[in-house]
């Protein structure tokens, strides 16, 4: 079967391609005739040329060529990624990172026989424009509470770990360089010092590309990630400085303390700022209520101009991206509505992955297009250097770590961490950006080696791996309430122990973070009506919208909390059938119909079209009430609330009414009889034909108002229906499970 | 603070303690400290005044629901013994692969733990958390931010998703089912003590 469905997207592929190569041809055929014109018109310019007819169609790519291909190379990639998802078997075992650089390699190796330069990775495009949405990314949805309870182990791994590899692989490399006969005398300490800082950072694209599609579990994929993204501050540090070394003459303590110092200045500068920007992005966002469509863009732009803010003085571009986004997270989550929380991440998630498939395929381009220096003793001894020296770093960072960890790294865990040390495109750019005066062939050379070699071979060995050490994966579950009521009564009966104990730990702190957080932070950066709103609550509203969601598009029938509903079910055997009521089909015609007519009247209320609203979407108001009833049910009868666990004896007594109030086809009336708002109650349960019950309900109706409900419930925090309404998404319900909700 | 040795002496049994416990000497030490530190009446026992003395506790929403821990069964003061003892639950679990089968399970065991904070939520001692029960620590957690609704809905949607037999409350069993995906011990443990 797969063979027919690839050839479609081989097809598209190859299209592509085609239209590249032929890109490429017209438009140096067309700079050819530019050329021809101008000359005919510089030498005989007063003699016409046979009066043309007027062009119908003319053919002008040079003036749409930039965006054109740049289009064209965005496309080309995504129709790869989506053709790899046909092809199983291949995406099971290489993972796509590999692929994608082998297209890359082929694609550039197309381009060298056409005979044009095929386009190099260039720095500026690299760190501009395709690194940022990868690191917001990770930002944005970094998991806080392992972050934070790792951050020792990060930190150490990041700062102690790679500066051990860059001076491993630096001196070691120097002591190679000075063997005799090798044809390396003349690289002396500093430019080897320098590759070795080059090569021995963490690359998080890398990372994050192989480590996703194994499902490792949580603990392991923090440490490895959060190195990954710390070390650039380590990175930064080492290169400018070293860099800066080289043209200087002599080197005196002073500038050793120099060094040390611009490490800090680097590392909390780029936090800094980080911060800066996450808060005013915060606090911009509580006044979007009105105009909610660029909600995303100002989370996008503010993080942009911190990444951005920040090299403008040198200062690490990935820590202040990584800082803004973890920080504007939990208030502009607060702020905006459900939709734009969507649109953030499933944008964050796609231009994330474009750029990754980008960055991989212009690798493999990038091999091809460079001059190459091939040394073999240099290449295989920083091979050779790079592995062992990252094997060494972690197990001797392990030993002294474990000292101080609770839950101490074992050494499958070890393994792993030393063995997911990927290096990637940060590596090669900042390779890229030497300058002359440094072996910069050689050097380039040597990294994309290791770069292959550790994206190829390491990248493709590590599931078989993970698989055969049995290491811990994944859990796939979502978090469920009692887990996140369970750690809230934890947290704070830990800080209580701490507290009996005298001892100002881990949990003391955060509390009192906490704290400050709810007193001070919250009411400046939450918009009023939520600044009061209980993480828990917030939690649970989530859950319940996910319900009405997943029961709205399953076409109103009764559904139940999945993780309870089959238990339950199967257990109640007399129950089910009034727990799960199989309407008949009139009456589920009944009921569509009467949805329809009454949502096309909400539908034609619609005068004008704006750009700049949202239409509002109809289901939104039925869910909206859906929500109010239940609630109001549980306040008005007690016995409604227990769910399915109320012993049978209470069924009879309220006629008409089903009870497992967590079904909703069936509206019931309000019992405040004070309200006099139409209504219309559809009692599905009972015996008479709906069109009846209906009748008198429209009789007494003169808009097309659906479905209201009495005076609308209790205020204190902020009426629920505007809760909901940011709540509310629009239909197509996500799967995955939501990572932010671990915090 | 005094001498190691002194300090030591007073402490009765020091090495039955270390036995139950696992804590060091230093640790002990320490803790005995504290001990002193809290006790103001200095008659060597701690009573319920000594602990709400302590300024944190006070702000803590289950501040009283912990003093209540270290005084079981309404008693009215607490000598060092027990509380060392019951600070041991909160020691760091070491993964001992060659425990002894018939060895006593150690105070600071996952079950332990558990067993730990189950009892902060069932006051009652009936072996199950009810629905009241439940609504209770809620409302000292939530500090009368949410209405009475929202709180009745959530403990009866998290009597629900743990719920497995249908009573209506959530039994010890269920209790540990539901935080299986929680790693308890490293929630509750407190590096201080280890």
């Amino acid at each position: 079967m797969y063979p027919r469905c690839c050839l479609p997207s081989l097809l598209l592929g190859s299209l592509m391609l085609l239209t590249l190569y032929s890109g490429a041809v017209v438009s140096a055929q067309v700079a050819q005739e530019q050329g021809n014109e101008t000359t005919t018109q510089g030498n005989g310019q007063v003699r016409n040329k046979s009066i043309k007819a007027f062009p119908v169609v003319t053919i002008d790519f040079s003036h749409v060529r930039p965006p054109f291909v740049v289009a064209l190379w965005i496309l080309l990639a995504s129709v790869l990624k989506l053709g790899f998802h046909f092809l199983p078997k291949l995406s099971t075992i290489v993972p796509e990172s590999c692929l994608l650089v082998c297209v890359g390699l082929i694609v550039g190796g197309l381009l060298k026989t056409v005979g044009e330069t095929p386009p190099i990775l260039k720095a500026d495009v690299f760190f501009f424009y395709l690194l940022p949405p990868i690191i917001l990314d990770a930002g944005y949805f970094l998991p806080i509470r392992p972050f934070t309870e790792n951050l020792g182990t990060i930190l150490s791994f990041a700062v102690i770990g790679t500066l051990w590899n860059a001076a491993f692989v630096g001196l070691l490399l120097y002591a190679v360089c000075q063997i005799k006969g090798s044809g390396l005398e003349h690289i002396s300490l500093l430019p080897n010092l320098l590759f070795g800082s080059i090569i021995s950072a963490v690359d998080p694209v890398a990372v994050l590309a192989v480590f996703e599609e194994i499902h490792i579990n949580e603990l392991l994929h923090i440490l490895v990630f959060g190195e990954s993204l710390l070390n650039d501050a380590v990175t930064v540090v080492l290169y400018h400085l070293l860099e800066e070394y080289f043209h200087t003459p002599a080197i005196g303590a002073k500038d050793v303390i120099l060094g040390i110092l611009s490490f800090f200045v680097v590392a909390l500068g780029g936090v800094l700022v980080g911060v800066i920007f996450g808060l005013i992005a915060a606090f911009t966002s509580r006044f979007t209520s009105r105009i909610r469509v660029i909600e995303p863009l100002f989370v996008f732009l503010y993080s942009y101009m911190a990444y951005l803010c920040s090299e403008i003085f040198h200062l690490s571009g990935i820590m202040a991206l990584i800082a803004c986004g973890a920080v504007m997270r939990p208030y502009v989550e607060a702020n905006i509505s459900h939709k734009s929380h969507t649109t953030i991440k499933y944008f964050l998630k796609m231009w994330s992955s474009v750029s990754e498939t980008l960055i991989f395929i212009f690798l493999g381009v990038s091999t091809l297009a460079g001059e190459h220096h091939w040394d073999w003793t240099f290449i295989s001894c920083t091979l050779m250097f790079c592995l062992v020296g990252r094997v060494l770093g972690v197990l001797g960072l392990t030993l002294i770590l474990n000292r101080f960890r609770i839950v101490k790294l074992t050494p499958k865990d070890q393994f792993i961490i030393s063995y997911g040390g990927l290096r990637g495109a940060i590596a090669f750019s900042l390779g890229y950006l030497l300058s002359d005066s440094f072996p910069r062939t050689l050097f380039l050379t040597a990294i994309i080696t290791v770069i292959f070699f550790t994206v190829f071979v390491q990248g493709m060995t590590i599931r078989p791996l993970v698989e055969l050490l049995a290491v811990k994966k994944k859990q796939e579950s979502k978090r469920s309430i009692n887990e996140e009521i369970h750690t809230q009564f934890l947290d704070h009966l830990l800080t209580g122990i701490e507290d009996v104990c005298g001892h100002y730990g881990h949990h003391h702190w955060k509390d009192k973070l906490n704290r400050f957080n709810k007193k001070y932070i919250k009411k400046c950066l939450i918009t009023r009506e939520r600044s009061k709103e209980p993480q828990l609550i917030a939690f649970y509203h989530k859950m319940e919208m996910r319900n009405a969601i997943e029961m709205v598009a399953s076409g109103g029938l009764p559904k139940f909390p999945s993780s309870v509903s089959i238990q339950t079910v199967q257990r109640r055997g007399t129950f089910t059938e009034r727990l799960l009521p199989t309407l008949s089909k009139e009456r589920e015609e009944e009921v569509r119909k009467i949805l329809r007519e009454n949502l096309q009247k909400t539908r034609q209320r619609l005068r004008s079209y704006n750009r700049h609203t949202l239409i509002a979407d109809p289901y939104e108001d039925q869910w909206n009430q859906m929500l109010l009833k239940r609630q109001r049910l549980r306040s008005f009868d007690p016995r409604m609330s227990v769910h399915l666990t109320v012993p049978s004896a209470a069924r009879g007594s309220i006629p008409g009414q089903k009870l497992g109030a967590e079904s909703d086809a069936t509206y019931f009336e309000s019992r405040d009889p004070t309200s006099n708002t139409p209504m219309i109650t559809v009692d599905l349960a009972s015996k008479e034909p709906l069109v009846a019950q209906k009748k008198d309900a429209v009789d007494r109706e003169d808009k097309g108002i659906v479905f209201i409900a009495g005076t609308p419930v209790n205020d204190e925090s902020g009426s629920p229906s505007q809760r909901m309404h940011r709540f509310l998404s629009d239909p197509g319900p996500d799967n995955k499970p939501d990572d932010h909700l671990q915090s | 603070m005094g001498s190691y040795s002194s300090h030591l002496s007073k402490i009765e049994d020091l090495q039955g303690i270390i036995q139950e416990t696992g804590f060091s000497k230093a640790h002990i030490c320490r803790l005995h400290d504290r001990f002193e530190e809290l006790d103001k009446s200095n008659n060597g026992e701690l009573s319920r005044e000594d602990f709400q003395r302590i300024g944190e506790l006070a702000v803590n929403p289950l501040g009283d629901r912990i003093i209540n821990a270290f005084f079981p069964n309404a008693k009215q003061t607490l000598d060092f013994r027990s509380f060392v003892r019951i600070l041991a639950t909160f020691r760091p679990t070491v993964k001992d692969k060659s425990t002894n089968p018939n060895a006593p399970e150690p105070i600071n065991s996952r079950i332990n733990k558990m067993r730990f904070a189950f009892q902060l939520y069932d006051q009652d001692r009936d072996g199950k958390i009810s629905r009241e029960e439940l609504i209770q620590v809620l409302r000292m957690m939530l500090e009368a931010q949410v209405t009475n609704d929202q709180l009745e809905s959530i403990t009866d949607r998290t009597i629900q998703e743990a719920d497995l037999d249908g009573d209506g409350a959530i039994s010890f069993e269920e209790f540990r089912k539901s935080l299986e995906n929680i790693n308890l011990e490293h929630k509750m443990s407190i590096r201080f003590l280890q």
